[in-house]
């Protein structure tokens, strides 16, 4: 009951918000719907306390919902660690988000329309976390998407945005292509969606092949590889991630929640629950720690140098998904879900603190139009500090557990792969700490660039949003320090239970508390150098950065176009699907459709009126030889036909 | 000789004696009688209209068999009387306006309506003549009536002489039946012909081809139709009211008749010829009318589609055909008398209007006559819950129980087609810029027949039991059982 409770009650706050808004009023669907949030997430607690820390899994039936054949799906909700932890995750930032968003969009008009959006979301996603099988998943997968659709569109007003919304959309179309494939591969092989099916049948079928294209191709590997494509969609996975960076157009709790702490971990979180069908893959899990540190390394470049403060912390999301990813590709499957635990709290705490500096600064967002504001939102400015710093991974704070543990891990799993994550996360872990600083010096110290209008209407934001802050900002210090000895440490094992699989030669976690010193050291000794180097470059050298700037002119354009992606794609899709869409349009649709069609029809009939108009010339004569005529052609015709 | 049965024929004997007197009357009053002999005549038809009635649907044959009663002939008569009197009433005002108040006027209408009940009785070649000319040379002296105006005269000559060829074909055909079969009479030909077990001779056929090219002409049936628009557009609005319904009716009868009475042995022989003659009417009046611009022309393409959907109930040659035909008359019996109600309010500062765009923003300054013409053009155009549907639904349920799903198929395209111009009426009246407003006040005769009509189409929808009771029962003294 309780289980049903914590998935239903979003839904019943978005129903009532989103159809009788006008009815309940602005203020009552505001406390509606974040008061039925909170008590999901207060449930959410003893549920953690019973099945994580408890041991155990619950699975509670819901109803039949498709039958057919062998193929047998029902609604019903599985709770074990895994989705415990989601649910403590979704659950308190999704709260402390509708929290928050009653004091950051105090001005908008429709206020019922996005509490109902926001509870809608919170519900797809507990859908999505607690689903016993993967249709039902992917339903909340989906829902996900719409609501994620909906919220970057929530300003429907702006081109922007809607353009934005659409491309998040179509970008996730590609990826869930994937994950559909994927699905329709597992009930292929297994004849099952059912998570239970699947994992117990997963060992016997681990060297099952399928014939494709004349060709023998090992069964798990190509299921996993389109289960992944799914999450590099979802989870912004370098070649997929370019909607991400867009996504900033909708309202900032709506980054915070979906595009940060939750939505976009789906990916990861669903590799981790398909962990029993990716370790008996070595090639698949090759495959998502390559992409994952590339993702890493490629989203930390391209953070160092945009401007606009929503697109650095978004990059930074899009990284450190990458260091979640190749954590899982070298199956350290507990340090992925325990830097996603992390990072939902100091990511949703510095975009909502980013938030805060946009409202004091009168919707502001470029950086480098901001500065010397610290002493005037000193609560933000020491809470995105917090954020800042458990994001570089500075101890004791809890990026730095978690952020450690899957360095150690890729160094201790020893292959090539291994060894390209261990690096490119490292140099990833500097250019992190780097931008971190970069963002904090220009926000807030310096000279104010910002105008005598804008610097005279800076203030602190108000308790609804400050609260909220800080409830992140105590996860964010402590969230690493209390969880580590669940996730990846001493506990672990009685922790997770049956929810991960790790196969016994792939137990990273373990190699990792048995490494060199120097291994240890090195993330912090880097997060350091890195900070430093933001220190140096922007407060006591701020001419620098720009000389460096165009003395590596090409690097940094590079860099600042966030490596041409957008311009590739562009050029590859985007305009050959419209090229296409416009030729279809013009020659199929216009010319052949309504051509034959609709305009062909009625100006065939135009013309055949003004030709039988013609024939009424108005002779009499004409008019007796058509009579005869008509007499004539019919006698004939009988004649003939009578022979 | 024997006395015929006078008694059969009391109806039309008191329509010629009503005439005469009326006659009488106009001509030795001093004064304009115009209005006194309209009303009279009005009268006189519903009195007639009463008695036919009132005879009863039995059949009974008089004048040595050449004259015949029966359901149908019951149920045509009084759809032409309705008409005649309906245009007599609309006409009143028009002859007052228009300075042309003479008696004369409203006992030619009398006398072509005798000339049509004639016509629906007929039982023998002679009498169907007989009947038809009387019928037709009054109507050719009233399409000229405005002999004023070159339009008017160019139509009443126009119509003179192609009727005449039309006659000469009729009676040469006839004549050639007789030539073949030795009798003109409608009874003895049908033995003659169920003896010869649809074998006949050649001559006969080609006789029939005449007789039909004849009637053809007076139904206005493509290809000879190519009267219609110019005498439509030429003859006085309320003449053209008038031809536009009880010619019709009694022509469509009367072909009906010698089709399947003497001629329904030749079934499959003519069968042809009258598909061939409905699709073609249909085609050509969907298309034809698009480009008009004259709303009496539009009305007179409009008909020949009309006359089109109409044959069909002729060429399934069946009971459920005859009954649809029946119906189709009299559902466009009341669309049609309505419409030129509505044309003959189209008056602006004295002068008649004919043109469509003067309908334009109607629906603005005379709403209701707007919605009765919007009302007539959805039926017209066949849109349900409309009569218009229910006439078309009929004809075309009948000819796919005949097997005749060509012209199911063709006649649902068609009205497809003109759906387009009835529609574009209703367009300019409630979407287009307003023009100039007409002259208020319409005529109470005018508007309280636009009104009336209205109701019957909207009000046969839901009560469309009587109708199609009465048609049923008509219909089906054409088709005596054994």
């Amino acid at each position: 009951m309780v289980y049903i409770a914590i998935v239903f009650l979003p839904l019943l706050g978005a129903i009532v918000a989103g159809l009788f808004g006008r009815w309940v009023g602005d203020r009552g669907a505001q406390i509606l719907t974040t008061s039925l949030i909170g008590v999901s997430a207060m449930l959410s607690v003893p549920v953690f306390i019973k099945i994580a820390l408890g041991g155990g899994t619950a699975v509670v039936p819901l109803m039949h919902w498709i039958s057919s054949g062998t193929f047998d799906v029902s609604w019903a909700l599985k709770i074990d660690t895994l989705t415990a932890v989601m649910l403590i995750v979704v659950n308190w930032v999704s709260f402390m988000v509708h929290v928050y968003s009653i004091g950051y969009m105090h001005h908008d008009t429709s206020i019922a329309r996005f509490q109902s959006y926001l509870s809608l979301f919170t519900f797809f996603m507990l859908m999505l976390v607690t689903s016993d099988n993967l249709v039902q998943l992917f339903f909340g997968w989906e829902g996900v998407g719409l609501a994620s659709y909906l919220l970057i569109g929530f300003w429907y007003e702006k081109p922007s945005a809607n353009a934005a919304a659409i491309k998040a959309f179509v970008v996730n179309r590609v990826g869930d292509f994937g994950f559909a494939l994927g699905i329709f591969g597992v009930y292929y092989l297994f004849d099952s969606v059912q998570f239970d099916v699947i994992f117990a049948a997963g060992p016997e079928k681990a060297d099952a092949v399928v014939t494709f294209f004349g060709t023998d191709w090992h069964a798990l590997t190509i299921i996993s590889l389109l289960l992944f494509v799914g999450a590099m969609g979802k989870s912004a996975q370098l070649g997929l991630h370019t909607w991400l960076p867009d996504a900033m157009e909708g309202p900032t709790p709506v980054s915070a929640l979906i595009h940060a702490a939750t939505m976009v971990t789906a990916g990861v979180f669903m590799v981790a629950r398909m962990s029993p069908l990716f370790e008996y893959s070595e090639t698949a899990l090759t495959v998502v720690t390559i992409v994952g540190a590339s993702t890493a390394i490629f989203a930390a470049t391209v953070g160092c140098v945009q401007n606009d403060i929503k697109r650095i912390i978004a990059y930074s999301t899009c990284s450190q998904l990458g260091y979640m990813f190749f954590a899982i590709g070298v199956s350290a499957y507990e340090a992925a879900i325990f830097h996603l635990m992390t990072h939902a709290f100091f990511k949703a705490l510095l975009f909502l603190g980013a938030g805060s500096v946009i409202h004091a600064m009168s919707d502001e967002q470029d950086i480098r139009r901001m500065g010397g504001i610290w002493r005037h939102i000193k609560w933000t400015y020491a809470l995105m500090l917090v954020g800042s710093v458990a994001l570089a991974g500075i101890p004791p704070f809890a990026g730095f557990y978690s952020k450690h543990m899957i360095l150690e891990a890729a160094y201790a799993s020893q292959g090539a792969a291994g060894t390209y994550a261990f690096w490119m996360g490292t140099l990833a872990a500097f250019l992190t700490a780097f931008y971190s600083t970069r963002l904090l010096v220009l926000t807030f110290h310096g000279k104010p660039r910002a105008n005598e209008h804008v610097m005279a209407h800076v203030h602190e934001s108000p308790m609804v949003m400050i609260g909220p802050l800080v409830v992140l900002a105590v996860g964010a210090v402590l969230a690493g320090l209390v969880a580590k000895g669940w996730f990846i440490g001493d506990f672990r094992e009685a922790f997770w239970g049956d929810a991960i699989v790790v196969l016994a030669g792939h137990d990273t976690i373990e190699a990792a508390h048995h490494l060199p010193g120097w291994v240890g050291m090195l993330g912090t000794t880097v997060a350091v150098a890195g900070i430093g180097t933001g220190v140096l470059l922007y407060v006591f050298a701020p001419g620098v950065p720009g000389l460096l700037a165009s003395l590596f002119g090409p690097i940094y354009r590079f860099f600042l176009n966030k490596w041409y992606f957008d311009e590739l794609y562009g050029m590859l899709f985007v305009k050959p699907a419209f090229a296409l869409g416009r030729g279809l349009w013009k020659s199929g649709d216009g010319a052949v459709i309504d051509g034959i069609g609709p305009d062909g029809v009625a100006s065939a009939s135009r013309d055949i009126a003004r030709r039988l108009g013609r024939m009424q010339t108005g002779y009499l004569y004409h008019y007796a030889f058509a009579m005869l005529i008509g007499v004539a052609s019919f006698v004939t015709w009988f004649i003939i036909r009578m022979g | 000789m024997e006395m015929p049965n006078l008694s059969l024929a009391l109806p039309e004997l008191l329509l010629v004696l009503g005439a005469m007197a009326l006659l009488m009357l106009g001509a030795f009053r001093k004064d304009d009688a115009t209005r006194t002999v309209s009303l009279l005549s009005v009268a006189l038809l519903g009195f007639v209209a009463l008695m036919v009635w009132g005879l009863g649907g039995e059949r009974a044959t008089t004048f040595g068999g050449m004259f015949v009663i029966d359901g149908f002939a019951r149920f045509a008569k009084v759809l032409i009387l309705a008409a005649s009197a309906l245009a007599i009433t609309m006409s009143v005002g028009w002859l007052e306006r228009e300075k042309l108040s003479r008696f004369e006027y409203p006992l030619l209408m009398l006398f072509a309506t005798l000339g049509m009940m004639m016509m629906v009785s007929a039982n023998d070649f002679i009498a169907l003549y007989v009947g038809l000319e009387l019928q037709s040379l009054s109507l050719y002296v009233l399409a000229a009536y405005q002999r004023d105006s070159v339009k008017a005269t160019e139509a009443g000559l126009k119509y003179f002489v192609l009727g005449a060829l039309a006659s000469g074909m009729l009676l040469y055909g006839a004549s050639l039946i007789y030539g073949f079969a030795g009798t003109t009479g409608f009874t003895q030909l049908s033995q003659v012909f169920h003896a010869a077990h649809g074998q006949p001779h050649a001559g006969v056929i080609i006789g029939v081809v005449f007789v039909l090219a004849g009637l053809a002409f007076k139904v206005g049936a493509v290809p000879f139709h190519m009267w219609t628009p110019d005498v439509y557009e030429g003859s006085p609005t309320p003449v053209t009211a008038f031809f536009s319904a009880a010619p019709k009716i009694a022509a469509l009868a009367l072909l009906t008749r010698v089709m399947l009475g003497p001629f329904g042995e030749l079934f499959a022989q003519w069968q042809q010829i009258v598909i061939l003659i409905s699709i073609a009417s249909m085609v050509l009046g969907a298309f034809a009318a698009i480009n008009q611009t004259n709303i009496k022309r539009l009305m007179a393409y409009s008909s020949i589609g009309n006359v089109g959907y109409a044959l069909i109930g002729v060429a399934a040659g069946s009971e459920e055909g005859v009954r649809g035909l029946l119906i189709y008359l009299a559902i466009y019996l009341f669309m049609t008398v309505g419409t030129f109600a509505v044309i003959l309010s189209m008056r602006q500062k004295g002068r008649l209007l004919e043109g469509i765009d003067d309908l334009a923003g109607l629906s603005r300054s005379q709403p209701m006559m707007a919605l009765a013409l919007a009302i007539f053009m959805f039926s017209l155009a066949g849109i349900p819950p409309l009569a218009g549907f229910f006439g078309k639904f009929y004809i075309f349920l009948a000819a796919v129980n005949g097997g005749l799903f060509t012209l199911a198929v063709l006649g649902v395209l068609t009205s497809v087609v003109s759906a387009y111009y009835y529609l574009r009426i209703v367009k300019v009246m409630y979407f287009d810029d307003p023009v100039e407003s007409f002259d208020r006040p319409v005529s109470r005769a005018l508007g309280l027949i636009m009104a009336g009509s209205a109701a019957v189409v909207v009000l046969l929808t839901i009560v469309p039991a009587p109708l199609v009771a009465g048609a049923q029962e008509a219909a089906k003294s054409l088709f005596p059982t054994g």
